[in-house]
């Protein structure tokens, strides 16, 4: 039962690995040129710090999945991967909503604070930026599930 | 009969059930420090408001005036905040309750589990909330050149700073909310016997 465990919490964190990854990568690869009014400028994951920092985020959480793996089962370090876990699930739902907040705007424009929405002269990166924010919010979930694994593994460990 | 008790369950005599666990005062005091946070970020956030009268245009001689407001509501961010933090505040509220006079709640010995999963959402969405936040006051606050997005903190000063006070007060509600969420995750460990105890 206890290999079970550890064998559902290890696909758990290849698939959030996964998630993240994909998530940090499709974001760092948005980039898409547009000429407005034969002025031509380009669109791209670096010009809105929202979006640096959900790629930041989401790369560090996958560089500490990754780490994490290789953490033997009933190390006495688990119980503070468990408290780790918790900071990088607050993390994740930090930065996927400041992206989304953003993105939001970015879509539908502010009309009271006179923001225009962008996503009609770019729509490639706009679509782009929606499956990363789709990536991530998977990895979030995927996060939260670890989550409860892995403190259910550190508060009941000789559950056989 | 409120026992004086320190957060580490290992302080905990072996024999106490997990039902009965002791009233732990820092908790509790954390606990309201928190909900104080968190009302005093929703409070101001939702009377958040500022109205500015500025000339629009000029016709001939005469300047046409426009009335023009900054409310929260116009931001779903700060809409999506205001309603992270009520939560957060009535989470801490019905937490202190439940201390304080809820010794009667047990549900089969799940309370201190019951308790432990509701603080780890809040946490998640009170940092949803604050994550949200405060990118749009960024946004708000320097504009965004390339996408041509004017800053608005130059127009409507007063709203700009009630806005980033309420969300300070919201990270400090927040970090200690992460405080709390670990405490009550130690609280579930099972108590292990007395110390003195041979190896």
């Amino acid at each position: 039962m206890a290999k079970v465990k550890l064998l559902f919490g290890l696909v758990l964190r290849l698939l959030a690995i996964g998630a993240t990854v994909s998530a940090a990568i499709v974001m760092g690869t948005s980039r898409e040129r547009a000429s407005v009014f034969s002025i031509s400028f380009e669109a791209k994951y670096s010009d809105i710090p929202s979006f640096k920092y959900f790629m930041i985020a989401n790369a560090i959480v996958s560089v500490y999945s990754f780490l994490v793996i290789f953490l033997p089962g009933e190390s006495l370090l688990r119980r503070l991967v468990a408290g780790l876990d918790l900071v990088v699930t607050l993390l994740l739902t930090s930065s996927i909503s400041a992206a989304l907040a953003v993105a939001q705007v970015g879509k539908d424009g502010n009309a009271r604070a006179g923001w225009l929405p962008i996503c009609g002269q770019v729509p490639k990166y706009c679509d782009h930026v929606s499956g990363a924010l789709g990536a991530g919010f998977a990895g979030l979930v995927l996060y939260v599930m670890i989550l409860l694994c892995s403190l259910h593994a550190v508060l009941y460990p000789l559950l056989a | 009969m409120a026992l004086d008790n320190e957060a580490k369950p290992e302080a905990m005599h072996g024999s106490t059930p997990i039902s009965k666990a002791p009233r732990n005062q820092v908790l509790l005091a954390l606990r309201l420090v928190a909900f104080f946070a968190t009302a005093a970020a929703t409070v101001v956030m939702a009377l958040n408001k500022q109205t500015k009268t500025m000339v629009v245009a000029t016709i001939g001689s005469t300047p046409i005036k426009a009335t023009l407001s900054a409310k929260f509501q116009h931001t779903p961010a700060f809409v999506y905040f205001v309603i992270a933090n009520g939560m957060a505040s009535l989470h801490n509220l019905l937490m202190i309750v439940v201390e304080i006079w809820g010794d009667k709640f047990d549900y089969k010995g799940l309370r201190l589990v019951i308790i432990a999963i509701l603080d780890m959402m809040t946490v998640a969405l009170a940092s949803g909330g604050d994550g949200a936040a405060t990118f749009m006051a960024e946004l708000g606050k320097n504009g965004n050149s390339h996408a041509r997005w004017n800053k608005i903190c130059d127009k409507f000063g007063s709203f700009c700073d009630h806005g980033s006070g309420a969300i300070i007060s919201s990270f400090a509600g927040l970090l200690l909310l992460v405080i709390i969420t670990a405490m009550s995750i130690g609280r579930l460990a099972k108590p292990r016997p007395a110390t003195l105890s041979p190896v």
